[in-house]
């Protein structure tokens, strides 16, 4: 596997998560995604953005196109260092929400992607990652 | 527009500006007597769970303010895209166009006609 292009991008306001949603647009525009999956990826990159400013407390996303035996895919990963998740499978939960809102953003990601990965240390932080072939 | 109010979302908003624009919505449609609203999002090519949760959240305040909100215009991916999100919109009417959506509010959709019929007569009197 290969990455083609890659950029990095701050999630620290709400300012951030609408670049986040702009960036990723302009990516998968650039690289021939069909609309409604730059609609999948830029919703589902929206709601990670908007996780890793309010409850990671800020962090980064990277926006990455990978090759993979010919197969061209768009992968966000947002990292933050933030308190962590302490049962990530109750926050996988749709409906489970710790803020206030409705409790879709992860549940919500994992199911417009194609792969969907996350990782989360107490007191440490979280890392979401996202991929959709094209 | 008379008594209803027609608000055309043309920025990806961030969270603070949604809220805004809830809260301010909801004040108008007290001020103007307001009886419907319509929200054009055909500019929108992103709804997520927040948006949507706003889109909910008018509807339902209006609702409660004797109004109905029609939501109008919203593109085909951002459709698949919200059901798989897991966000069917419950309680949001929805039409394909502002012509449409106001066809709707003007006919009293759900539960309006009533008070469609009762202001009916002291229009053509005064």
């Amino acid at each position: 596997m290969t990455v083609n292009r890659s950029e990095s991008i701050p999630v620290r306001s709400q300012e951030d998560v609408v670049a986040v949603r702009q960036r990723v647009r302009a990516v998968a525009a650039e690289e021939g995604f069909r609309l409604v999956d730059q609609t999948k990826l830029v919703t589902a990159a929206s709601e990670l953005a908007r996780n890793t400013y309010i409850y990671g407390g800020g962090g980064a996303g990277l926006i990455e196109i990978i090759e993979n035996g010919g197969r061209k895919g768009l992968r966000v990963t947002f990292e933050d260092s933030g308190p962590g998740i302490a049962d990530i499978a109750l926050a996988m939960k749709d409906g489970y929400t710790t803020g206030g809102g409705l409790g879709l953003g992860l549940s919500g990601a994992k199911r417009l992607s194609n792969e969907f990965e996350i990782a989360s240390t107490p007191g440490e932080g979280t890392r979401v990652t996202i991929l959709r072939w094209r | 527009m008379g008594e209803f109010l027609l608000v055309t979302v043309q920025v990806d908003m961030h969270d603070r500006l949604a809220m805004a624009l809830q809260d301010d919505l909801t004040e108008r449609i007290v001020a103007n007597h307001a009886r419907g609203v319509l929200i054009d999002i055909s500019a929108l090519d992103v709804v997520d769970s927040f948006i949507g949760r706003m889109l909910g959240n008018i509807a339902s305040m209006s609702r409660v303010l004797d109004a109905e909100t029609v939501v109008v215009g919203m593109r085909p991916a951002v459709a698949i895209t919200l059901v798989e999100l897991g966000l069917a919109l419950p309680g949001i009417r929805t039409a394909l166009s502002v012509e449409r959506g106001m066809q709707m509010l003007r006919s009293g959709i759900s539960g309006h006609q009533r008070s469609v019929f009762e202001t009916g007569p002291d229009d053509r009197q005064s």
